[in-house]
């Protein structure tokens, strides 16, 4: 899994990511985790809020800092769902 | 209720005779601290679940190919109910330039949303009444129209970073949320945001209650008041490093306020807290040139002097 945190390095964007981080390994997941900091590259997903968090070229949340069990649901929702074959382009979308 | 309760703690329980200046103070403290506690508790929370409905996406939405005037009304009222930190001013910056709108339109929301904040709305409402928060909202409208059209007519776009003009935005889906989850999410913005700044309305509180026990009647209408035309650009120049700090100062500006400061010149204090951030000002410095910052910080000092001399005038 390829997941990337949208910001440009506030509080709430550290705080994000650690929450990712912490998330990623109470599930076990094997994930990539980086950040996107340059505001052209923000701008590109569409997203106007930060933090934003990208799981595998889509974004799933913009805005917040989601609590703990929040980004743990987001992570196994988007585990079930492995990034193949399936979404029609990879065009970044909202939910 | 919360009358009985701080009679009550000061009277009986710490044993505090009444008429002394320590027993004042320190019922003043508890009541204020009780009243504004709860009221930040149960309005932030309504205030969140209505900001659910109006992301910046669809502020952005409304407010591109908008005519110039009608342009400015709306987004000094979006300005209001679109959730916004200052730590998200540059992508949004960017995302309304790229939708076309004006600079001036731009900076009426971006003037309005940090001054109608919440958090001085609920203090204004429990500490003077609705009459005043509602006086403080129509002025910081007012105001955020005016400074935008200005910076409009000016025609500074020049002055605004080049690369902003590069940047292409991604669309997104606007969201759609549940009720539970506007619910679950306005429950936490409300728990986190009340945990930063419990600690500022404790201070605040505590320094208004030593002011209102302690100070002379009226000691700041010798120095302070209408007649000293001098005492509304000191208080801007005084509430300008107080950043956004809303919650700590409100409480204190009451309490000077009984002391004789008059209204004009208190609620231009409270717009130069509230509107005049220097970390804003680090932050927007991104996309907008010296030159810009310069002209925008003028034309918001000037405009909230203007207003605080007009309120002196007419009240």
């Amino acid at each position: 899994m390829d997941i990337k945190i949208l910001g440009t390095g506030c509080p709430n964007c550290q705080r994000l990511e650690a929450h990712v981080r912490q998330a990623a390994s109470d599930l076990g997941l094997t994930a990539d985790i980086g950040k996107v900091t340059d505001i052209a590259q923000i701008m590109k997903y569409g997203v106007m809020r930060t933090p934003g968090l990208l799981i595998d070229g889509q974004v799933k949340m913009a805005g917040r800092v989601p609590t703990l069990d929040e980004v743990r649901r987001i992570l196994e929702t988007a585990g079930a769902t492995p990034a193949g074959p399936a979404p029609a382009g990879a065009a970044p979308a909202g939910r | 209720m919360l009358d009985w309760l701080a009679d009550l703690i000061t009277f009986r329980l710490l044993g505090l005779s009444p008429e002394t200046r320590l027993a004042e103070s320190v019922r003043y403290f508890l009541y204020d601290t009780a009243k504004v506690l709860l009221m930040l508790a149960l309005i932030i929370y309504v205030v969140a679940v209505i900001r659910s409905f109006f992301p910046p996406e669809r502020a952005r939405r409304l407010l591109s190919g908008r005519s110039q005037f009608l342009g400015h009304v709306a987004a000094a009222l979006l300005g209001i109910v679109t959730p916004f930190c200052s730590c998200s001013a540059v992508p949004l910056f960017i995302g309304f330039t790229e939708a076309g709108i004006p600079l001036g339109v731009t900076f009426s929301f971006l003037i309005s949303s940090p001054m109608v904040n919440e958090v001085a709305l609920i203090l204004l409402w429990g500490l003077f009444g609705w009459r005043i928060a509602l006086l403080y909202i129509a002025t910081g409208v007012t105001v955020a129209i005016v400074a935008g059209v200005i910076i409009g007519r000016l025609h500074l776009e020049g002055w605004v970073e080049d690369y902003v003009y590069q940047i292409k935005m991604g669309e997104t889906a606007e969201e759609v949320l549940t009720w539970p989850a506007r619910h679950e999410r306005a429950l936490q913005f409300t728990t986190d945001l009340l945990k930063r700044i419990w600690p500022y309305v404790l201070v605040g509180i505590g320094i208004g209650a030593f002011i209102h026990g302690y100070a002379p009647q009226d000691f700041l209408v010798r120095f302070a008041g209408p007649a000293n035309p001098l005492a509304v650009p000191v208080a801007v120049a005084i509430g300008v490093p107080l950043y956004s700090n809303a919650a700590g100062t409100i409480p204190i500006v009451q309490a000077l306020m009984e002391k004789g400061l008059p209204m004009g010149t208190s609620l231009a204090f409270m717009m130069a807290v509230t509107a005049l951030s220097l970390p804003e000002m680090v932050i927007l410095r991104r996309v907008l040139k010296p030159r810009l910052i310069a002209v925008f910080v003028g034309i918001m000092t000037v405009t909230i002097i203007f207003v605080g001399y007009l309120f002196n005038a007419i009240l």
